[in-house]
């Protein structure tokens, strides 16, 4: 008996052309990444009331009265950030290594640092939805005016060189036995910089300062983003090759 | 373990005389500073362990990008016993810094650019230490040593800049705001030349101890492939 046609006869994969470019990886990686977070949204909402639990301790950890609040702002959400990023890291990581989507990944015909391009856009991706989430939070929590486009791009220039440190130790920190508590280890003392730089430059655009000023620490920033994506560009290979 | 050759047991021998000559150099031969007197003679043991803490640090960095080049067992060895030798060198550093600040600058530490970058490099160093003893197997161990190396040893300068660049924009006060709270002295020669003396010392005892420790290494990696043949 013939069975009826459900579905539409589909073209043998032999014949389509496999798309292994290096921009179409990434894209892929990203794309992977971000769907899988839209339908599980474990690793958002955890990374988000873990920063909104640090502002909380934070309101009892220091007496934020108006005038300690304009001083300690930038570093209060630098703090935040930087810890709810090692969560984001860390899971992300984590969730690759264990569903063995690394290996997968290490299989597929495309240059290494494809993947570490892919997994570093979207853990920025999920970094900076956390941070859109915080900063009104906060504004709100706190009665400070956040919305200053200056502050803007020093979260998104922070936010890069963290990430990009961030995703090559974490792929490192992944394959050890102590995993989730080597990150924090690793990671500060190298992301140092980012953190003096950003939460500097953070306060100079709240308080209105000269973008003169301002520039010294923003520069700092791009340089530090710019090394230290190329460093690990080169290094990627060696994290991951078995 | 293999013998020790006659060129390494000459050195011990060597690096206790020069550091027996360095300590008398320093309490016979060096002047007493004007302000300071005694307490400026840990300064010269300070310096030199400080120095040869950092050329440490560089030559782990080295010895990892070789490995990572070349994938020689050996010079994962090196870069080990570079590291964990320049840790203790330079918290001697620290710690003889801190004696030395308390008569000076009121304070055992304060968070000025060199003295933060320290302690940032003596993290970076311990963090070294605690990822190794995370991985098992050798190969891998060495990898990521290696990379983390790198990655510390390209932020250390950055971070010691941006530090600089935080501190001086907007100054923070030290403890006592004397003239002297920098605690900056002019050397004469006699002041010079010991210390001098001293980094010289301190670099030969290092040499020393680098090499007491490959040969610790190197007997460390024939036991782990002893066991490693064992479990197959």
């Amino acid at each position: 008996m013939d069975r009826p046609q459900t579905t539409k006869p589909r073209p043998s994969p032999v014949a389509r052309r496999p798309s292994s470019g290096f921009l179409n990886a990434i894209g892929a990686i990203v794309w992977k990444d971000l769907a899988a977070e839209l339908r599980s949204r474990e690793l958002l909402s955890a990374m988000l009331v873990f920063a909104l639990l640090v502002i909380l301790i934070f309101n009892f950890a220091l007496e934020l009265d108006p005038l300690t609040r304009r001083v300690a702002t930038p570093g209060i959400l630098w703090a935040t950030f930087a810890f709810a990023g090692t969560l984001g890291l860390n899971r992300s990581m984590a969730v690759e290594k264990d569903r063995g989507c690394l290996d997968g990944l290490l299989l597929a015909p495309v240059d290494r640092s494809a993947i570490y391009f892919g997994k570093t856009i979207s853990n920025l991706a999920f970094m900076l939805i956390v941070e859109v989430v915080v900063l009104p939070v906060y504004s709100v929590l706190y009665n400070t005016n956040l919305f200053n486009p200056g502050l803007i791009v020093v979260i998104l220039l922070g936010s890069v060189g963290y990430v990009a440190v961030g995703t090559l130790l974490s792929s490192l920190a992944v394959q050890t036995r102590t995993r989730d508590v080597l990150l924090p280890i690793l990671l500060f003392p190298v992301v140092i910089p980012i953190l003096i730089a950003a939460v500097k430059a953070s306060s100079g655009f709240l308080q209105g300062l000269a973008l003169t000023e301002v520039m010294p620490y923003i520069n700092l920033l791009i340089v530090y983003d710019v090394i230290f994506t190329a460093v690990a560009y080169m290094v990627f290979d060696y994290v991951v090759e078995e | 373990m293999k013998p020790q050759p006659i060129a390494l047991k000459v050195l011990n021998v060597v690096s206790v005389l020069l550091f027996l000559a360095a300590l008398s150099m320093v309490f016979l031969y060096a002047p007493l500073e004007a302000t300071m007197n005694y307490v400026q003679k840990i300064f010269y043991f300070h310096i030199a362990n400080a120095w040869v803490g950092m050329l440490g640090f560089i030559a782990a960095a080295v010895a990892g990008v070789v490995y990572l080049v070349r994938h020689d067992q050996k010079w994962d060895i090196v870069e080990l016993a570079a590291v964990e030798i320049s840790l203790v060198f330079f918290l001697i550093a620290i710690l003889a810094g801190s004696i030395w600040a308390r008569p000076t600058w009121g304070a055992y530490w304060t968070w000025e650019p060199r003295l933060t970058t320290a302690a940032i490099l003596e993290m970076v160093y311990i963090a070294y230490l605690l990822l190794r003893q995370g991985i098992d197997d050798p190969d891998r161990r060495a990898r990521f040593s290696a990379v983390y190396t790198l990655v510390g040893a390209i932020s250390v300068p950055i971070t010691f800049l941006s530090i600089r660049l935080f501190r001086t924009i907007h100054p923070v006060v030290i403890g006592t705001n004397s003239a002297a709270s920098q605690g900056g002295f002019d050397m004469t020669s006699k002041m010079l030349a010991t210390m001098f003396f001293a980094l010289f010392t301190f670099s030969i005892i290092f040499a020393n101890l680098f090499w007491h420790r490959i040969r610790l290494g190197q007997l460390a990696q024939q036991v782990e492939q002893l066991k490693l043949e064992e479990i197959q």
